[in-house]
């Protein structure tokens, strides 16, 4: 039977004082293939990966690795045994070259110095094998997010891996890139690497996966042949209850003019020449490629980035948002894509990361009142549905969905009316995601403006009436999101490429 | 043997506490050596002291606090005190005393010489302030450039004719009365000092944790680029932080000179580091956003309970130098372990 399976972990059980994040979960991956592993975030995927290299002690259960018995004590212990990982947040220093970053810690030597020719040619060697067109020479500081996601790969495959956990490496990958990845991950397969992949998003693991274990609440759902399981199965699974579609029907239409953007082009040499106009009620996807400068059109509306020319009109008057004070003066609230960067403040408490943005609401003869924050915080956690003890708890202790629902409490206590989202579901599980599509649809009904940012198509899709799509720094058209296709969509993200 | 793991968890949950408390740990253990060398230690007389002694430390330690909570350092505390400390004195002297730096100047109203150096100090911290937020000078670097430049001013302010370098003393009885003197309780007599510190650490305990200008200062230090498209002020609000560790520098240097009872170029030098010290053991993080007042002031009392313990029963000045900078070691790793564990 050792043949079977290149990699077993049976009967897994962690605990930690109070809680069993995993609780008898078994998870077998045959060679060659890939191997989904689902659930919402907190199901246990994260902590099963820690027990697997040894960066968490099993309270019970065994791993096997073709067929022997093995335990980890840590990371490194895993990578000199073929077992490796690709984290989502790249571990880098980049301020070195490629070629450092792929061989750091074990850099091949010629006598007691390092031997740069030969780390080099096997660089390139390995690059040139998975089609990575990336000079080894350079500072991987100086590449693009993608690139680095393929440099983590290739140190990877530099460990002659056998298996390889990738954790969400799609999340900052563009639609051909993913192409890429998945182009890399089958001819490793071909030569019997096996992968477990995690991931949130369907078509993705869907298109790639040949098995799928799904968890929920730390214990072990389903594993099946992907090709027997359908989206919504898959859904079904990991929540536990069944999601009717993956996104609410919006039933509002959009009204008047809100926000006019004309001819707006940042300072930089970001972009050039948006021109759309928002109406109330309406949700205004905004697609494109990475580096097609999404997220910089919403900067310079929310005052982040400077304006070079154009105007913005908001109910038909002129403004210039020069600070995102100014901007918030004027009704806008933006949600920021980096969730952990610029938007919360880890070791500090949910009611002050939901009140920071708004506290002259609060003041009474300059001090602030605890009464009022305590009232208006625990009903926007109700409204909001955050999970989490109290108020008092440390954002940075929440999961990402729940972080995300208290960064978009503290704007909704701004009362905004135009909504700057940039990918608002990144990393967000599905019940989550649902949550927060409702919450759009609500404040879509009440009257607000919002313009989303999302690499996700069938979200946009999903969710917004209209959808702009930006082509390197340009505007390559709006589409009625009920008419469009994805591929007019990519189409157009390659115009002015 | 699900059972023995149980136990073996409970065990290192206690280790870690043990581990988070160890300098706590470690000063009441010094604490009790103190006192079983030399029992006359725990008197009202000492303890009242020791608080006397931290008062203005603790002043300034809350600055200090302040500045580092913004993810900011400022070297230039003592040299500032300095300053504020010899414009005060030689303003603040006995109209009969022989060597007046102003001979033909009334005694002025306590009041005058005290928002003097208030108003002075705060516009200078405002410009260190705004050297560090607008044109981002690494706070390090712009507040080593204050300290010389305030050592600089301050000398030439304090060594010039006609007495030249000398300690500027003959201080009006006003101020010396504030410094040194006490309310009387009964038998009990408290310090104003300490009563002057007890106000300062409620005001800025308010200012602290009541009001927007406090909560910004913590949202600036936990995460700048939040703050910011948060809508926070970030450059004002790290200003007006200096400027503010400023004024209370100012007063701290004004309670100084009366407790002292003179002034020089180098009064108040080397503090900066004293108050740095005391916010580390007294759990500020040094990657700023963390830090509290009761925090500060249990930091400030637990080095001059060495001081003065360590003096009492008669341990080497240079040893105590040692056990202050293991102390400080020792937080600073405390700190980093719970940071690390974080991640």
């Amino acid at each position: 039977m050792a043949g079977e399976y290149i990699l077993e972990m049976r009967n897994i059980t962690k605990s930690f004082p109070g809680v069993k994040a995993l609780d008898d979960v078994t998870l077998k991956v045959r060679p060659g293939t890939v191997h989904s592993l689902l659930g919402e975030n907190g199901a246990g995927k994260s902590t099963l990966m820690k027990c697997l290299f040894g960066i968490y002690s099993l309270s019970m259960g065994e791993i096997f690795l073709e067929g022997s018995k093995i335990s980890f004590d840590n990371p490194a212990q895993a990578l000199e045994n073929h077992v490796s990982m690709v984290h989502q947040e790249l571990n880098q220093v980049l301020d070195r070259s490629v070629m450092e970053n792929v061989w750091l810690g074990r850099y091949p030597m010629k006598g007691c110095l390092v031997d740069h020719k030969k780390m080099y040619e096997d660089t390139k060697r390995i690059f040139d094998s998975l089609g990575i067109d990336v000079d080894p020479r350079l500072k991987a500081g100086a590449l693009t997010v993608s690139n680095r996601q393929m440099i983590e790969i290739a140190k990877a495959v530099s460990y002659d891996a056998k298996v390889i956990v990738m954790d969400e490496p799609t999340s900052s990958l563009t639609e051909n890139e993913v192409d890429h990845l998945f182009h890399i991950i089958e001819k490793l397969k071909k030569e019997n690497t096996c992968f477990i992949y995690i991931s949130h998003k369907m078509e993705e693991i869907k298109r790639i996966s040949d098995d799928i274990t799904i968890m929920r609440d730390g214990k072990w759902i389903a594993t099946e042949p992907a090709r027997e399981l359908t989206t919504d199965s898959i859904i079904k699974m990991m929540v536990g209850r069944e999601l009717k579609e993956r996104y609410p029907q919006k039933n509002t239409k959009p009204g008047d003019v809100l926000l006019k953007v004309q001819k707006l082009s940042s300072l930089t040499p970001a972009f050039q020449e948006v021109d759309f106009e928002l109406h109330r009620g309406e949700i205004l996807g905004i697609s494109g490629l990475v580096g097609s400068k999404r997220t910089e059109v919403l900067e310079t509306l929310f005052g982040i980035r400077a304006v070079g020319e154009g105007q913005v009109i908001l109910g038909g008057k002129q403004i210039v948002n020069s600070t995102p004070i100014k901007a918030m003066k004027n009704g806008f609230a933006m949600l920021t894509e980096e969730r952990r960067e610029d938007g919360i403040f880890p070791d500090l408490s949910i009611s002050f990361n939901m009140t920071i943005t708004n506290l002259d609401q609060y003041s009474k003869r300059c001090l602030l009142s605890d009464t009022l924050m305590k009232d208006r915080v625990s009903s926007m956690m109700k409204t909001m549905n955050v999970k989490a003890p109290s108020a008092k708890t440390k954002i940075g202790n929440l999961s990402g969905g729940n972080q995300q629902k208290v960064i978009l409490g503290r704007w909704l206590l701004t009362n905004p009316d135009v909504l700057l989202l940039d990918e608002p579901t990144r990393g967000i599980d599905v019940g989550a995601k649902y949550e927060i599509y409702q919450l759009m649809n609500q404040l879509a009904a009440q009257g607000k403006g919002m313009i989303v940012v999302s690499s996700e198509m069938p979200e946009l899709l999903g969710i917004c009436d209209r959808i702009l799509v930006m082509s390197n720094g340009r505007q390559a058209g709006i589409f009625d999101a009920k008419e469009v296709t994805q591929v007019q969509i990519m189409e157009a993200s390659a115009k002015y490429i | 043997m699900n059972r023995l793991k149980n136990i073996f968890h409970e065990k290192s949950m206690l280790k870690e506490l043990l581990v988070e408390k160890v300098i706590y740990i470690v000063l009441i253990a010094l604490f009790i050596t103190v006192v079983v060398i030399e029992p006359k230690f725990l008197s009202f007389t000492n303890f009242k002291n020791i608080f006397a002694q931290s008062a203005t430390r603790i002043i300034i330690a809350l600055a200090a606090g302040m500045v580092l909570i913004v993810r900011g350092c400022d070297l230039s505390t003592g040299r500032m005190i300095g300053l504020a400390a010899v414009i005060s004195a030689s303003l603040m002297q006995q109209a009969g005393y022989a060597y007046r730096m102003y001979p033909g100047l009334n005694e002025l109203p306590l009041i005058v010489p005290i928002l003097l150096v208030i108003v002075i100090c705060a516009l200078l911290g405002a410009i260190t302030g705004t050297a560090i937020a607008v044109l981002k000078v690494p706070p390090i670097i712009a507040t080593l450039a204050m300290q010389l430049i305030l050592y600089g001013a301050s000398s030439i302010y304090f060594d010039r004719p006609p007495y030249g370098a000398q300690p500027i003393g003959g201080l009006s009885k006003n101020i010396i009365g504030i410094a040194t003197g006490f309310f009387k309780m009964g038998r009990i007599e408290i310090p104003y000092l300490i009563l002057i510190a007890i106000a300062i650490c409620i005001l800025m305990w308010v200012i602290w944790n009541k009001t927007r200008f406090g909560k910004y200062m913590y949202a600036v230090g936990g995460n700048p680029e939040a703050a910011k498209v948060s809508g926070v002020n970030v450059i004002r609000t790290q200003i007006i932080v200096y400027s503010a560790a400023a004024v209370l520098y100012a007063v701290a240097a004004v309670l100084e000179v009366g407790r002292i009872g003179s002034a020089s170029n180098t009064t108040g030098n080397g503090y900066e580091m004293d108050a740095i010290a005391a916010c580390v053991v007294g759990g500020v993080s040094m990657s700023g956003g963390i830090g509290s007042i009761g925090g500060i002031v249990i930091g400030v009392l637990i080095f001059t309970v060495i001081n003065y313990g360590l003096a009492f029963i008669g341990v080497n000045m240079y040893w105590q130098y040692i056990v202050k900078g293991l102390i400080i070691a020792l937080a600073v790793v405390i700190d980093m372990r719970k940071y690390a564990r974080r991640k």
